[in-house]
């Protein structure tokens, strides 16, 4: 077994875990590593066992400063609730070229609309996506679960159970999000759904009176829409 | 309409899928007649909604069923905006007894998704960018869907429809007039494009004196964008759109209905 003479700071603790990471890591997670280390290894590794979480983020803070500040060539980003060791952006192109990733393969205006529907408004049923589009979207749907930025997350109690789509740790990851409260209007498009009226109680009723009205006289309209047309 | 007429004489079909919807289409003249969102002017809203639907029926374009159920929508908001305001109902609060109301909610509603959308390619293009260990991006496939992430088709019908517009009527000889063939301006583009050379639609258009030939040639630019080997794009909303030939190594289009056009 290895011996250290020097034992390492917890940022450099820290910043080799995000190297080794193969996802973003929570300081939570970090926190179980810590914990684990000691139980396993016992003697002077035992010294990080008892770490709280905010110490952690202290430490990333500290560690994503440092990286900044001596010009690596990589920073910490923080994506999708966790933390992420990456290329600084301005090095992507050289990155690409090694990687062979320069082909621009970006995903379509209809997948990123489906998307931000279903961001902001999961769960949600594929029909409530295509009320929103006005056009259908199961090849779309399909697309995105196969890419795994989107997946079933709860069947709805509906009659033949229809699937609830949401979006997956993948989604956030891949737009480099935190949290989907980092997109923007995230409240307002969450609500818009509902009348952004709020009613008073009378016009509730008389509302309630219309539909009761247009309910009665329903079925002709159904079948006169068209026809009033000419 | 007889501008069925303008196909080739064999019915060719481009299959290319529209992805965008009718509210994309409406939201698409709201922007292009720079009218007010909440007062749309219904009359000429479905007046061109109906115009660039039939072009894309003539297109033979994969067009969704949801064009026809907004086009009924249309007509019957349009109606109802004729009657007078007693006999539309029971009149209480002026914007839930507009007959356009529901149109505009689902219009503004959808406008906002497409921002939120467009804030996620941003972020896309950014993360292009960022690597990190063994951190895959996700693998979208080699196919892009269609050169066609900058412009609309509904941008390219437009172009169509102006050059239509300029061309001059019919007149009896063109009848016996040579046909055109898609296939033929196919080759012609790809002549016109070689070695990356850029090209205006307008330009393409200019000096084509049958709305068949203008047609024909339509089709070609959409067939050579299906497969990839023309990408168009339009610098600034409503600009001239650019036709570019996409180099690559890829074998020449084949045309399955090369035979019969």
């Amino acid at each position: 077994m290895s011996s250290i003479e020097v034992l390492p700071e917890l940022k450099q603790i820290i910043g080799s875990l995000l190297f080794a990471a193969k996802k973003p890591l929570t300081a939570k997670e970090i926190r179980k590593v810590l914990t684990d280390a000691g139980a396993g290894y016992g003697g002077p590794y035992v010294q990080f066992a008892e770490i709280k979480e905010d110490e952690i983020v202290a430490a990333v803070t500290e560690l994503t400063e440092e990286l900044a500040r001596s010009s690596t060539g990589l920073c910490i980003a923080e994506v999708a609730h966790g933390y992420r060791l990456q290329n600084e952006i301005n090095c992507g192109p050289w990155v690409r070229t090694l990687l062979d990733k320069d082909h621009n393969a970006r995903l379509s205006k209809p997948a990123l609309e489906t998307l931000a529907i279903i961001a902001y408004r999961q769960p949600i049923l594929r029909s409530e996506i295509e009320s929103v589009r006005g056009v259908a979207v199961d090849q779309v749907l399909r697309n995105l679960v196969e890419m795994q930025l989107v997946k079933v997350v709860a069947r709805s109690d509906l009659p033949g159970r229809p699937w609830l789509f949401g979006t997956t740790q993948r989604f956030l990851e891949h737009f480099g999000l935190r949290a989907l409260d980092e997109m923007p209007g995230m409240e307002e498009l969450k609500r818009m759904e509902k009348p952004e009226r709020t009613k008073t109680f009378p016009a509730m009723e008389k509302e309630l009176e219309l539909r009761a009205q247009e309910a009665l006289t329903e079925d002709d309209d159904e079948s006169g829409e068209i026809e009033e047309t000419n | 309409m007889h501008m069925a007429d303008l196909l080739p004489n064999e019915e060719y079909k481009v299959n290319l899928e529209v992805f965008e919807g009718p509210l994309d289409l409406l939201l698409y003249l709201i922007k292009k007649d720079e009218v007010d969102i909440y007062d749309i002017p219904i009359g000429r809203i479905t007046t061109q909604y109906m115009e660039y639907l039939d072009l894309m029926k003539i297109l033979n374009l994969e067009i969704a069923g949801d064009f026809i159920v907004m086009a009924a929508t249309l007509m019957v908001i349009k109606s109802r905006l004729l009657l007078p305001d007693e006999d539309r109902g029971p009149v209480e609060e002026d914007d839930e007894d507009d007959p356009r109301w529901d149109l505009v909610r689902q219009l503004v509603e959808y406008k906002k998704f497409k921002d939120a959308a467009g804030f996620l390619g941003q972020l896309e293009e950014i993360q292009e960018n960022v690597f990190s260990r063994e951190g895959e991006h996700v693998e979208l496939g080699m196919r892009p869907d269609v050169g066609m992430s900058d412009v609309s088709i509904f941008d390219l019908i437009s172009a169509l429809n102006q050059a239509l517009d300029r061309a001059p009527k019919e007149e009896l000889n063109e009848i016996f007039a040579e046909q055109f063939t898609v296939s033929e301006k196919v080759d012609y583009l790809l002549e016109a494009t070689k070695n990356g050379k850029p090209l205006t639609l307008g330009r393409l258009f200019r000096g084509m004196r049958s709305r068949q030939e203008i047609v024909c040639t339509f089709l070609a630019v959409l067939e050579l964008m299906k497969l990839n080997r023309l990408v168009a794009r339009q610098d600034n909303h409503f600009d001239e759109i650019v036709i570019e030939q996409i180099e690559n190594g890829e074998p020449e289009p084949v045309l399955q209905k090369d035979e019969q056009l």
